[in-house]
């Protein structure tokens, strides 16, 4: 394959992915679906990811208990070993955590809490960061060099560090995890968008655009966005995956989400007590749940890093 | 050479400055500080007392004035909790926290080189493969997760390894030292090694992208046409070429190994900096979390700066003229 004919190929897998129907050949998505399916490892990774988010989008309906209905849940049965008979009659596969909760139950809504944090917070510091990254791309000169600066700041700083000083100074709660989730992320988006726009920005098809007597925004919008998409559902999915796992990590040293928002880092800072005395489930189990959900969404990721990206292609 | 090392200091202080009006100006907008100090029953005169003693009773500029000239001074104020200079207290613990990060830092690059040289020198061998699972694993893998199974592993079910603390120590020359015990060893084992796996896998991707990369280039060629054994080639002629940007990445990473000991201290009760740190943010104690932060901040900016005059007296690739990103 000629170089030209490799760049035509990514291009229409970028324009299938933003699913601008009008433009994208059908074909172009199901080339894209089959080169993602041509990876063994990857297509676990989807497996994981979508039985991770069915299993946390119908909590409600499959869990055997309301972890949270104070009606339904007895402090005898706490602590009980993996496959324990509760009190109530059904089995807790799982075990009990320290207040008599049924552990699969409670992972089932910690998955929920911890995946609508993950991508609430990636979604919003998406919008800011594409938005920031395409007006520093497009103007340049000292709003770019500016913007550039604020960006370059913050990723010289680990993103550990820069939430839980965010969270010293915000406090806890769900709604302050996710402005301090999404202060660590934008620039990272920013970063990204700016990369690939300042490529399309020197294209002929934006000169065309202007030319045209079309505005700025819509340039930048309906014309260099769509093009530089790419390498942003890549960055999407690793900080979906790691800003889940920063919010569990920041619920477990307790400075993340409160006990009334069990997410799964919640759940694993209460068994850890438990942990030195041998009852390992109470923290294992829902660190697995974790596990699976930030590996299968990295295979993803890493898969879609290599379709995607046009010079990595053979 | 000069105005560039004079234009990267200037920078290095603007970046300080930056963060100390950032830290300043983010306490200021959270709340009037006087509420946690005073006890819940303290009478209208007592809360004003306070407010005067600390000086919150004046306009914001003349506050942040103060603060700015106290922290020149590197006076970051008086810890609410433990009475002492916050500054003294944070040093005290550091330490603690730097032999943790040395010890991660050493590791990282004791594992990771040889397995990323052989991930890279073998790519098809099934155990590079592994490596690479491995590393993939590393980095996705929560810190504080693989703290917890290695304390159920090595300490809970095998009792092989202390989970808790630091072991007995030592004053060197008012270093507080845990380095010349074998107890201290064991204690320092799994929370060096929690903390250094992600450096590990970054070690290993470097390591191994290296070795592919210089494996193909016309110097290793010449060297095996004359006959070198393959023992030379990698360690002389690969090992060499590689480790010029293993060593810069990790000069950088050394501070978000400090960064990420917060995470490994609590787990391990490592009584370092960054268990301090977390203690203070669950106590509201501010003038720790400040002190921290601009501790924190100073390091970093220090460390960019050695690396980059070290990278650009090392590699004159690199262009000392515009460094424009």
């Amino acid at each position: 394959m000629s170089g030209v004919a490799k760049k035509k190929d990514a291009s229409g897998v970028v324009e299938t992915n933003v699913s601008i129907v009008k433009v994208a050949p059908e074909s172009g998505f199901r080339r894209f679906a089959n080169r993602f399916l041509e990876d063994r490892v990857a297509v676990v990774g989807l497996i994981l990811v979508t039985i991770v988010a069915l299993l946390a989008l119908f909590a409600p309906l499959i869990a055997p208990q309301n972890p949270y209905d104070l009606a339904k849940v007895d402090i005898m049965d706490s602590r009980q070993a993996p496959g324990a008979k509760a009190l109530d009659g059904f089995t807790m596969w799982l075990g009990s955590d320290g207040v008599g909760r049924d552990l699969l139950s409670g992972i089932l809504y910690g998955l929920r809490i911890s995946l609508m944090v993950g991508f609430l917070s990636g979604l919003i510091a998406a919008f800011i960061g594409l938005a920031v990254g395409l007006i520093a791309a497009y103007f340049g000169g000292k709003i770019e060099s500016a913007i550039m600066r604020l960006v370059d700041l913050q990723l010289s700083l680990p993103s550990v560090l820069v939430a839980l000083i965010l969270v010293a100074l915000l406090g806890k709660g769900i709604d302050k995890i996710i402005i301090a989730l999404v202060m660590v992320q934008w620039a990272y988006y920013a970063r990204t968008v700016r990369g690939s726009a300042l490529v399309e920005r020197r294209k002929d098809y934006v000169e065309a655009a202007r030319s045209l007597g079309l505005s700025h925004t819509r340039t930048m919008l309906k014309h260099i966005l769509p093009n530089c998409l790419a390498p942003v559902i890549v960055i999407a999915t690793v900080q979906t995956a790691h800003a889940i796992s920063l919010e569990a990590t920041l619920s477990f040293l307790g400075v993340g989400l409160p006990q009334t928002e069990p997410s799964l880092g919640v759940l694993i800072a209460n068994g850890f007590q438990y942990m030195l005395s041998g009852k390992y489930w109470i923290s294992v189990f829902p660190g697995f749940a974790l596990l699976i959900t930030i590996v299968g969404i990295n295979l993803v990721g890493d898969r879609l890093r290599d379709v995607l990206n046009p010079r990595l292609e053979r | 050479m000069l105005a560039f090392i004079l234009r990267r200091l200037a920078q290095a202080v603007f970046v300080v400055l930056a963060m100390v009006v950032i830290v300043f100006f983010g306490t200021y907008v959270v709340g009037d500080p006087v509420w946690m100090m005073v006890p819940g029953d303290a009478s209208q005169a007592e809360v004003e007392e306070v407010r005067r003693t600390f000086g919150f009773d004046k306009p914001v500029y003349m506050q942040f004035l103060a603060f700015l000239g106290d922290v020149m001074r590197g006076d970051f104020g008086r810890s609410y909790v433990h009475g002492g200079s916050a500054f003294g207290l944070i040093i005290a613990r550091m330490p603690a926290t730097l032999e943790l990060a040395i010890a991660a830092l050493v590791m990282a690059i004791v594992i990771g080189i040889p397995l990323g040289l052989f991930a890279g020198l073998k790519p098809d061998h099934p155990a590079s493969r592994s490596i690479m699972a491995v590393s993939i694993l590393g980095f996705s893998l929560p810190t504080f997760w693989v703290g917890l199974m290695l304390i159920m592993l090595f300490s809970v079910m095998l009792g092989w390894l202390p989970a808790t603390g630091r072991g007995p120590v030592i004053s060197i020359l008012g270093w507080e030292t845990s380095m010349f015990s074998l107890e201290g060893w064991r204690h320092l084992a799994l929370p060096a090694f929690n903390l250094a796996l992600l450096k590990i896998s970054l070690v290993i991707r470097l390591a191994r992208a290296g070795a592919r990369e210089a494996s193909l280039q016309d110097y290793v060629k010449f060297a095996r046409a004359k006959g070198l054994s393959p023992r030379r080639i990698v360690g002389v002629h690969i090992l060499k070429n590689i480790l010029i940007p293993i060593v810069t990445v990790l000069g950088l990473e050394f501070g978000s190994l400090v960064a990420f000991s917060v995470v490994t201290e609590t787990i391990f009760a490592w009584p370092g900096m960054g268990k301090l740190l977390l203690e203070s943010i669950q106590r509201l104690d501010r003038p720790m979390i400040v002190a921290y932060v601009m501790v924190v901040v100073i390091l970093f900016v220090s460390i960019n700066l050695i690396v980059d005059l070290l990278y650009s007296a090392l590699d004159p690739r690199v262009s000392v003229g515009e460094s424009k990103a």
